[in-house]
């Protein structure tokens, strides 16, 4: 394969784009609320206000949510090339560990045992239960010979997976409370963000993308093949495991702080795989940037369809990925899963 | 020329004859494959037994029987008649058709994780099925019929995206079904959410699968469908065999694999998609009956019928415990989740020691 | 004894996958009860061209004909009786018996129920004493070597009885040892039953060494056929592999041998090669 050249083809304009569809939902998302600013307001408003005024409190509420949109979106982005990479499998969603699952399962255990009711609270369950479950799955897919290989990862995780969803709607069933309460929390939204949470991520993103990018090269060495790998003096156990629990930490942490949101790590990363190729140094910083584009961009739409509530973000990801998802399987030669 | 071989078949058994070594590993295998079948179809019937005796009363089998022939008994005609004969006729043929029906998809894509809800069929069904029960909140009846037409219409979708002018593509079809599923499980995520809170245990119930509130009405499509496809995809039985060794060495011992394909793939759709319409999906089933089914009778031949019974006597048995193991009824869609996932574990441990992967 | 003759004709073939081109108008008969190879390059379109034959891949032109009747006009399970494939990278199913998976292949000979005849037995016993496996009938084929798989599924073949065999790549990844020893049972095969045999093989010295006819391509043109004595010559090898050697005589089977030239381990007196006959000094 001719890789002469030292950035993908197509590098620069599919960066351009995205910085500019980022600049858009960046500004749109700021824009939208209970009513349009227009674009001289827009303006007006992201220069520094007092604290006082009615519109400085929109602004900052609508700051908040865009940032942290565009935070959870990098995270997921990022862990789900992780996650992919791991476990050499496109299909690899960012909650492949089961940490989707181990986190509802300990926020319903939570609301049904100890009462608990408040998004503070909720956080640190899940996180918790994010961090128990992928733990719990990486160690099971450990056994036996070969360690972690990908293929065991993803039955691992997808046994956890079904296993602990039992237990959630064991849990709920006798508890029509549980249920009331565990569907707001089920979604994934970015409304429900705040300022505490917001900086509670932080931490974690930045962690976890330095070190996926840290990691980048060991990964694109590894997806030739495990003795190639090897050969190249990769220490492939140690990297599958650390690049793993980066991803967990990404994605338990945004599951944490917004809930469950399905969907975006998988298509952030086709996307920019379909267009610039599977190096990963450049896959990404690109899925970062594009996961911030359509969670930010979804939330837009979902406020949009929504209003004047909102139509949270979880919902409206599907429906804005899968037919994306579905037309790139349909033209793309699709290897052998 | 011929060096006289001595074929050593079991401790007691040996041939010098080629044709006698063969044909006796064969009867042995056979041999087994029928009794596994024959302890299953005990089973099944034992528990049917079951279902139909306990309860709040306990009828003794002679009453059983002399409801099952019509007669009038107090009391027993409406517990064993009316609640407790179609619960059990659902779960034997749900079971059978979610057990049948995985059993084929995981052969034919050639990946223990196949079932109809990963590749998004049952998922069509469900989205159809909560619509019906938060928005329309209509009768079982109509949700049921709703959801079988809504199965049945997304796997003609999955299909029909996952087309290749050249070639039928597994992972092609794995991917339309993920994107399929994440869109209809969205769809019941949003319905949940504005659902108003009395309908949502209800919505729920549908989701786990559960044979609480059959009516011997619901039943006759289920167990028409079986008794109509059942028999077709046991006979198409040995050329799911010649599927399994992959399309060239297939097509090569002259099976139309694309007519085959097809038609054990619309089977195993409808069936599944009838039987989740009236007990809702039922987790695990579906996924683990192949696998159980295959160890006990040893691959090589067709698996179809044990596999169906297997997941009936998951399913009757996940009832019966779901009903009389604890205080709270749990509906059996619970209880097999529970069971499924730590089998599958075990599996995967005692795989990954043997070093498979 | 007589053996079944057959008439296979390919005319101005056209094949490939998708949008790609790979099989570009060619046109052969294969000689019948021989043993034929076809060699050429990686991606010359050896395997497609093996594939098309066998009627695994469907031709965008041009058509194949089994004693005059086109292959795609007669039913699957019909010619599968008189046309055999071995895939490149058979499919291990768990946990199948060597002498059920054997069995398989009596498929087309077989009614709808499946139960083994007489004569199924015998197909059977028969290919795996050919292949020297019959100790292993009852073994599962997962406890088996690399080697001893790859014998199980010729066996499959065989047991299939049919008069053409088509061959992908059969002993690619096996030990020297084995590779002989398939191709010496194939050839057994050949001379006792008169099955006609056209494989693809990657060893260009074997080839030489058990073909009676050889098909050499080149992107997709057939660019030679004929005896092995009379094709191998070192203009071929250049034009078809882009290699430089010489020819010499395999001192065992007197097919021609090539001897690559490399830029390395060039000693001295580079022997003259004259079409077949080789003068060493």
């Amino acid at each position: 394969m001719e890789r002469s050249r030292l950035y993908p083809k197509h590098f620069a304009l599919v960066l351009g784009v995205s910085m500019v569809l980022f600049i858009i939902c960046l500004l749109s998302s700021l824009a939208f609320g209970a009513r349009w600013l227009t674009l001289p307001e827009l303006l007006e408003g992201l220069k520094p206000q007092q604290t006082d005024s009615i519109s400085a409190n929109i602004m900052e509420k609508r700051w908040l949510r865009t940032l942290f949109g565009l935070c959870c979106g990098a995270a997921l982005g990022i862990a789900g090339v992780l996650m992919q990479s791991v476990t050499r499998n496109p299909l690899a969603d960012p909650s492949i560990l089961g940490v989707n699952t181990g986190a509802a399962l300990f926020v319903v255990c939570g609301m049904a045992f100890l009462k608990i009711s408040s998004p503070q609270e909720y956080i640190w369950f899940a996180l918790s239960g994010a961090t128990f479950t992928a733990i719990f799955v990486f160690g099971i897919g450990s056994l036996g010979r070969g360690g972690a290989t990908p293929l065991k990862l993803v039955l691992a995780g997808a046994a956890t997976t079904a296993a602990l969803s039992s237990l959630i709607t064991a849990v709920m069933i006798p508890r029509t409370f549980v249920m009331n309460q565990f569907r707001f929390w089920q979604v994934g939204s970015v409304g429900a963000g705040t300022w505490d949470s917001l900086l509670l991520l932080l931490p974690f993103l930045v962690v976890g993308a330095l070190v996926a990018i840290f990691c980048a090269p060991g990964l694109n060495a590894l997806a030739l093949g495990e003795e190639t790998a090897r050969g190249l003096g990769v220490k492939t156990g140690l990297l599958r495991f650390i690049a793993a629990m980066a991803g967990v930490a990404l994605c338990g942490s945004t599951t944490a702080v917004a809930g469950p949101i399905a969907f975006v790590g998988l298509l952030a990363t086709h996307v920019i795989r379909l267009l610039l190729g599977p190096d990963l140094r450049f896959l990404i910083p690109m899925s970062a940037l594009s996961g911030a584009v359509i969670l930010t961009g979804s939330d837009v739409i979902g406020r949009i369809i929504g209003s004047p509530g909102e139509l949270e973000v979880g919902v409206v990801t599907a429906f804005v990925g899968a037919p994306l998802l579905i037309l790139l399987a349909m033209k793309a030669k699709v290897r052998s899963i | 020329m011929i060096m006289m071989n001595t074929f050593t078949l079991t401790k007691t058994t040996k041939t010098t004859d080629p044709i006698a070594f063969i044909r006796l590993g064969r009867i042995l295998r056979r041999r087994r494959w029928v009794l596994v079948t024959g302890i299953l179809s005990l089973l099944t019937l034992a528990l049917c037994a079951a279902m139909l005796m306990l309860g709040n009363t306990i009828y003794p089998v002679r009453d059983v029987i002399a409801v099952l022939a019509g007669e009038e008994v107090k009391g027993a005609s409406f517990a064993v008649g009316t609640i407790r004969l179609p619960r059990m006729l659902a779960g034997l043929f749900a079971g059978f058709a979610f057990g049948v029906s995985g059993y084929i998809f995981q052969t034919m894509l050639r990946n223990p994780l196949a079932n109809p809800n990963v590749i998004g069929i049952t998922s069509g069904s469900s989205a159809a099925a909560v619509f019906c029960i938060i928005v329309l909140q209509s009768s079982k009846m109509v949700t049921s019929v709703v959801s079988v037409i809504a199965g049945l219409l997304t796997s003609l979708l999955i299909y029909m995206l996952s087309r290749d002018h050249s070639s039928f593509s597994i992972g092609r079809l794995i991917l339309v079904g993920i994107g399929i599923q994440a869109m209809c499980n969205s769809v019941i995520t949003y319905l949940m959410l504005i659902g108003e809170e009395h309908s949502l245990p209800a919505a729920v119930r549908w989701l786990t699968g559960s044979l609480n509130g059959v009516r011997m009405d619901e039943l006759p499509s289920l167990i028409i469908s079986c008794l109509i496809l059942v028999p077709i995809i046991c006979l198409l039985g040995r050329q799911l065999m010649m599927l399994e060794l992959g399309e060239q060495a297939a097509r090569s011992l002259g099976v139309r694999t694309d007519a085959v394909r097809v038609m054990l793939i619309v089977s195993a759709v409808i069936i599944a998609a009838i039987a989740t319409a009236i007990t809702g999906p039922i987790a695990s089933v579906a996924f683990l009956a192949g696998p159980i089914a295959v160890r006990l009778t040893g691959a090589g031949s067709a698996n179809s019928i044990p596999a169906g019974l297997v997941g009936g006597v998951l399913v009757l048995a996940g009832d019966l415990v779901g009903q009389f193991a604890w205080t709270t009824k749990f509906p059996v869609g619970i209880i097999t989740g529970i069971i499924g996932a730590p089998y599958l574990l075990f599996l995967l441990i005692k795989l990954n020691r043997r070093g498979d992967f | 004894m007589s053996f079944r003759k057959h008439v296979f004709q390919a005319r101005d073939l056209v094949a490939g996958y998708d949008d790609r081109i790979i099989l570009d108008h060619i046109s052969l008969e294969i000689p019948s009860n021989q043993i034929s190879v076809i060699i050429g390059a990686n991606a010359c379109g050896k395997s497609t061209l093996l594939k098309t034959l066998a009627r695994i891949i469907k031709p965008k032109s041009g058509e194949i004909l089994l004693d005059g009747q086109p292959i795609h006009k007669i039913p699957s399970k019909q010619l599968a009786r008189v046309v055999g494939l071995l895939p490149q990278s058979p499919i291990v199913a768990e946990g199948i018996t060597v002498a059920d998976l054997v069995g398989r292949g009596r498929y087309p000979h077989q009614s709808m129920f499946g139960t083994w005849s007489r004569k199924d037995y015998e197909a059977v016993a028969e290919a795996m004493e050919i292949m020297r496996i019959t100790d292993l009938a009852n073994r599962p084929i997962d406890e088996l070597s690399g080697g001893q798989r790859q014998r199980v599924w010729i066996a499959m073949a065989l047991a299939q009885q049919t008069d053409i065999l088509f061959l992908d790549e059969p002993t690619t990844y096996l030990d020297i040892t084995y590779q002989i020893e398939i191709l010496d049972m194939l050839t057994d095969l050949n001379r006792r039953y008169g099955t006609t045999i056209v494989m693809v093989l990657h060893d260009i010295n074997l080839s030489a060494r058990y073909a009676d006819y050889l098909f050499a391509v080149r992107q997709g043109k057939l660019v030679a056929e004929g005896k092995p004595s009379e094709v191998i010559t070192s203009e071929l090898i250049k034009d078809v592999f882009g290699l430089d050697c010489t020819i010499i005589q395999d001192p065992i089977s007197n097919s021609p041998s090539v001897v690559p030239i490399g830029r390395h381990h060039a000693s001295g007196s580079i022997p003259a090669a004259i079409g077949g006959k080789v003068h060493v000094r």
